[in-house]
């Protein structure tokens, strides 16, 4: 620890003084104290990270361009073709990097959208409390009662199954999880002394939810968003697996594992196999590192 | 108990009128008008007049709220709507549906709890061993897997290790009752996959907290075997998480069928509301959405009923 005190602050210190207790450490210095503490959690974040660079970069690192004929149909594993080749001859690895853009670009603006909407309601809802919550908690008891695909095949039925639709969709999915979980970390932080004392020196309610509560859900934030990653990953899959999700022109993990499986899953068996583990393996992940952010950050969310 | 019950109870029927609600307001965010995409599905030619008829007929002339009244007046005498796309009541398809679906979804349940507490409890009892670590590894990995993969390597395995497929397809289970069972078998298995994977964690961390409790100490102190501690005294209390969760699950679960189903091609009522979906056949999938989701809240009643009756402490609290 790079903390700069030597001990028990001496007698009359002054307040300046007596902040500089608290040890501080350096991002760095918290990354690699994470990465010893849960190794597995690090290793989950690398794969997802290198699944996201290559998203993004899908271009430049793709051996083959996703739409070209390039080989043979139907050839199996081979040096010129490491994960085979697809029953027109594209090259199938090269579309499984292409596929991770449309995954993760719907996970993460979902996530991103739903979370914070969510934890904006949570917060309002717990802190202003009275009809304003009793009303949102309703109403996220009755979007409960909605399985998520069944709720997401609703929704890109009447939206129409565009990209951003689907974003849309898997918003209104995620939002009454996160309300809910913010909510009741809200109603125990809204007790404790720091917001009771800034409530007493006058502090406006928009000021206590935004310089108090909100810091103090920033953990259940990052450990929230990083769980229902897997889930609008799945989920996005799944839609396309039905037939309701992103056109079948575009290079998807769901789509490919779909076509894969209902037409060669006999004969070509690594046309859904790969698909599908990249999609298993990106979601394990994320389950993993969010289990060990959880334990790390915030042990209250433990059990949920 | 009455008290904890209306108080329930009370909840519930707010519930129950906003789920119709969402599910009315989530099918009129359609864009256009569903009696234009009828008479324009097939490139047909129509006249204005056509389309006023069509309209009047389907009803979608009338102002949003007499919509609405209607459409929830004739949920609660159980008339769902007329089909857009075959024309005759909803509620005929749906009838046929239900069972096969409930059927598969219990099935499913079923399996999970079955094999999902015994590997929670051996992985509670013996923390870190391997058979934990096992366990551990393979609930993650089963949260994680999306259902259609699984059913899709399920088959998979089956055909390269032992070139069998149980016939697709769906036997009547009044007609045929084995052909049935051997038919829903491996998509039970597929659909309660992760609903095993979570059920065991569940049962891992609420076994390992009782475990801590006083009265098990003392159950052993007082000499009784180990293994009546763990039943009597451990996976009794133990089980009421466990019965929430499953029971939570199995309202999940409806979702998962849609998957599983189209997998099979089992006719349950997921396959209607993909089917409904492509043909845009909107009576229909509001009629789905809306029994899932009521048959949800009535499960989650019923389960919160019933954990209220079993734990003293949930009625008082």
């Amino acid at each position: 620890m790079t903390t700069t005190s030597t001990g028990q602050p001496a007698a009359g210190a002054t307040a300046a003084e007596l902040q500089d207790i608290r040890p501080k450490q350096s991002v760095s210095k918290k990354l690699l104290n994470f990465c010893r503490a849960k190794p597995l959690g690090a290793i989950s974040a690398a794969i997802i990270i290198i699944t996201i660079l290559a998203a993004i970069a899908a271009p430049v690192i793709t051996p083959y361009d996703p739409f070209d004929l390039v080989h043979e149909p139907f050839l199996p594993m081979s040096s010129s073709a490491w994960l085979g080749s697809d029953e027109l001859g594209r090259d199938v690895l090269s579309r499984v990097i292409y596929g991770a853009r449309v995954s993760m670009y719907v996970g993460l603006a979902s996530v991103l959208i739903g979370i914070t909407i969510g934890t904006v309601i949570g917060i309002v809802s717990a802190y202003v409390g009275g009809i304003i919550d009793l009303t949102i908690q309703r109403i996220v008891d009755a979007l409960m009662a909605f399985p998520a695909i069944i709720m997401a095949l609703g929704l890109t039925a009447a939206l129409g199954s565009s990209v951003n639709n689907i974003v849309a969709a898997l918003v209104v999915i995620l939002l009454p999880g996160a309300i809910r979980v913010i909510r009741a970390q809200v109603l125990s932080i809204k007790e404790l002394d720091y917001t009771l004392a800034a409530q007493a020196i006058g502090a406006r309610p928009w000021r206590i939810m935004l310089r108090h509560i909100l810091p103090n859900v920033a953990a259940s934030y990052i450990v929230l968003s990083t769980i229902t990653l897997g889930l609008a990953i799945i989920i996005e899959a799944s839609l396309t697996f039905l037939g309701v999700g992103v056109s079948a022109d575009i290079p998807t993990w769901g789509g490919m594992l779909t076509e894969g499986a209902q037409k060669y899953i006999r004969t070509a068996w690594w046309l859904a196999v790969f698909p599908g583990m990249a999609i298993s393996i990106v979601v394990f992940s994320i389950n993993f590192l969010g289990d060990a952010l959880r334990d790390t950050l915030d042990p209250r969310l433990r059990g949920r | 108990m009455r008290q904890y019950a209306i108080k329930r109870i009370g909840l519930f029927i707010p519930t129950v009128l906003l789920v119709t609600v969402i599910v009315f307001v989530v099918m009129r965010l359609i864009p256009g008008d569903p009696a234009l995409a009828i008479l324009s599905a097939d490139d047909a030619a129509y006249t204005e007049d056509e389309l006023r008829l069509l309209r009047i007929e389907l009803g979608t002339d009338r102002p949003l709220v007499v919509q609405y009244i209607d459409w929830v007046s004739g949920l609660v005498r159980g008339d769902f709507g007329t089909s857009f796309w075959w024309g005759g009541p909803v509620m005929d398809r749906l009838g046929e549906r239900i069972p096969v679906t409930i059927e598969l979804a219990v099935l499913g349940i079923g399996l999970a709890v079955v094999c999902a507490v015994p590997l929670g409890v051996l992985s509670a009892i013996k923390p870190d061993s391997p058979i934990d670590y096992l366990s551990r590894v393979f609930t993650l990995v089963g949260i994680s897997i999306p259902t259609f993969f699984s059913g899709i390597l399920l088959t998979l395995i089956l055909i390269r290790s032992f070139g069998w497929l149980p016939p697709l397809g769906y036997a009547d289970i009044w007609e045929d009752p084995w052909a049935n069972v051997k038919q829903l078998m491996l998509p039970a298995l597929a659909l309660g996959f992760y609903d095993m994977a979570f059920i065991a964690r569940v049962t891992r961390s609420s076994m390992m907290e009782i475990l801590r409790e006083d009265y098990m100490r003392t159950a052993r102190a007082k000499g009784l075997a180990e293994r009546l501690v763990l039943s009597r005294h451990g996976l009794k209390n133990a089980v009421l998480p466990i019965l929430t969760i499953s029971g939570w699950q199995f309202g999940r679960l409806f979702g998962g069928t849609v998957i599983i189903e189209k997998i099979f091609l089992i006719p349950g009522v997921g396959q209607l509301l993909i089917d409904a979906v492509y043909q845009r056949d909107f009576p229909t999938i509001q009629a789905v959405i809306v029994i899932v989701a009521l048959s949800i809240v009535v499960i989650n009643l019923l389960v919160d009923l019933l954990y209220g009756w079993l734990d003293p402490r949930i009625r008082y609290a």
